[in-house]
């Protein structure tokens, strides 16, 4: 089995099909759209593949460390031409094409109108905490 | 509290309730819950056999659940006291028990699992935090696989290939959590060998000590990876060798080479060897050859042209390596190797640092990239 984060961007990755900002959709479809993303995830859980699942709020800052006995320095919010990360799921599956499945499934998460918004999700592998025993 | 003792009868009990007539996933449950009943009363009311007491346990259990399930499905039930003989067996229960986890109707992580729970003893949290996902999604995996193989009848035994991959897997796997997967591995393996004469299980159990004895000297004080030239062999721990050794000459005595034995042979020539340099690279890659004639595999192909290297030169590795399709895993970290055996550091340097970015475990990544700042900082390091 092999770990992949599934993704998903405020800003930051190809348009949509279905771009509508989710401020315009009725709010039967925000429903609808909650709704769609925990039967993934509980199906996932179903199949033995979920891992773990996070929103992120919007609102971020940059912090790095000034020096002995300075407090760290913040910066941000960034301007809107920054990569921002809406939030993330962990899946544990037998191979990367199952990986790529079940991104496709969760970029069908209706939007606007009630139809997928096909928006991009970006998959990354996990580089995993054991070396295997080659020699 | 005797947990071994607990992880050893795991399996005999589970083939016990079988034999009485239980179905494999409600006598596996079953035994789960008698286990966490042992972890609770024996340490202060320790049993005088314990493998009596999970038995009794266990079908009490098992009768509890049945007989809830039918009040449920408001029908007669059948099940009583006086076990219900099962389907006659030619195989012992432990022995049944390892094929049907290792059936291939399973996946190979499924496999790996119901293998670690249902003969290997471990919980359900115990092998999720092993492969670091949640407790409930490892509960489903395990239900799934349990549901997958309940219609299976197994009367003989099946392909022994099957056990050898899912053991091998687990091996593989490293360790988090409390427990050590590669010690549960060559545990399971060595209990298949007291049960099954067959060359590759043997070759199995052999490659695993070998690979197992060097372990201590894998790992240097920084945590980082020690490649195999570096290690201190003085922490190989040769009892372990020894036996490994052992078993590995009884298995290739009987003259039917698989790929296992040839692996373990591998292993036995690099652990017979003093230091690095005396290492016997002519006669490992021979055994590549026969590697590649057994299982035809690239990555064997590609392992062959690092062992030609240091047979025969790194310009004879490196021509080995050109006939390998680059996108292999770990092709650049042997073309790196190779070409700074050969004095080209800057193409090592540069392939040392592509392997890193294509590595896909942290220990290996980082010991790539420190080869890679090695060689950019030039002769005096």
């Amino acid at each position: 089995m092999a770990k992949y984060l599934l993704l998903k961007h405020y800003r930051g990755a190809p348009a949509a099909v279905n771009d509508v900002p989710m401020d315009q959709w009725a709010p039967e479809e925000i429903s609808a759209h909650v709704q769609y993303m925990r039967d993934f995830a509980a199906r996932l859980e179903g199949t033995g593949e979920f891992v773990d699942g996070q929103a992120l709020s919007p609102e971020g800052t940059f912090v790095r460390y000034d020096g002995e006995g300075r407090p760290p320095v913040t910066d941000g919010p960034f301007p809107e031409t920054k990569d921002l990360i809406a939030g993330w799921m962990v899946i544990d599956v037998q191979t990367y094409e199952r990986a790529l499945e079940l991104a496709g499934e969760l970029s069908a998460a209706p939007g606007a109108g009630g139809r997928p918004i096909h928006e991009w999700l970006e998959v990354r592998p996990f580089l995993n905490e054991h070396a295997t025993t080659t020699e | 509290m005797d947990e071994a003792l607990l992880r050893v009868l795991t399996p005999k009990v589970i083939g016990v309730l079988v034999r009485r007539g239980a179905g494999f996933a409600a006598a596996e449950d079953a035994v789960q819950e008698a286990l966490v009943e042992a972890v609770r009363v024996w340490p202060k009311d320790p049993p005088r056999e314990p493998e009596g007491w999970l038995i009794t346990v266990a079908w009490r259990r098992f009768l509890d659940t049945a007989r809830a399930d039918a009040a449920r499905l408001r029908r007669e039930v059948r099940v009583e006291s006086e076990p219900a003989p099962g389907p006659g067996r030619a195989v012992d229960d432990t022995l049944w028990l390892y094929f049907l986890c290792a059936h291939p109707s399973l996946t190979p992580a499924s496999a790996v699992a119901l293998t670690l729970r249902a003969v290997g003893g471990l919980s359900t949290r115990q092998i999720a935090h092993a492969y670091l996902v949640p407790e409930t999604t490892m509960a489903q995996r395990i239900s799934r696989a349990k549901r997958t193989v309940s219609e299976v009848r197994l009367d003989r035994p099946g392909d022994v290939a099957t056990v050898l991959r899912v053991l091998y897997l687990v091996f593989n796997e490293g360790y988090s959590g409390d427990v050590d997967l590669a010690q549960e591995a060559i545990r399971l393996t060595r209990h298949l060998a007291e049960r099954i004469d067959h060359e590759e299980v043997a070759g199995l159990l052999a490659l695993m000590l070998l690979h197992h004895a060097r372990r201590p000297a894998r790992t240097g004080p920084d945590g980082g990876l020690v490649s195999l030239a570096e290690q201190d062999r003085g922490l190989w721990d040769t009892r372990m060798i020894a036996e490994g050794v052992d078993v590995l000459q009884t298995a290739l005595g009987r003259d039917r080479l698989g790929q296992f034995q040839a692996q373990a042979a591998i292993a036995a020539l690099h652990a017979d060897a003093p230091t690095a340099q005396e290492t016997d690279w002519v006669q490992i890659v021979e055994w590549y050859d026969e590697l590649v004639r057994l299982t035809d595999s690239p990555v064997v192909r590609l392992n062959r042209a690092v062992a030609v290297g240091e047979a025969d030169g790194p310009r004879a590795g490196l021509a080995a390596l050109a006939e390998l399709d680059p996108c292999l895993p770990r092709h650049a970290a042997a073309s790196a190797y190779l070409h700074e055996r050969d004095g080209d550091l800057t193409t090592a340097a540069r392939l040392y640092a592509r392997a890193a970015r294509s590595a896909s475990n942290l220990p290996e990544r980082d010991h790539l990239m420190r080869q890679a700042a090695r060689l950019n900082a030039g002769p005096r390091g």
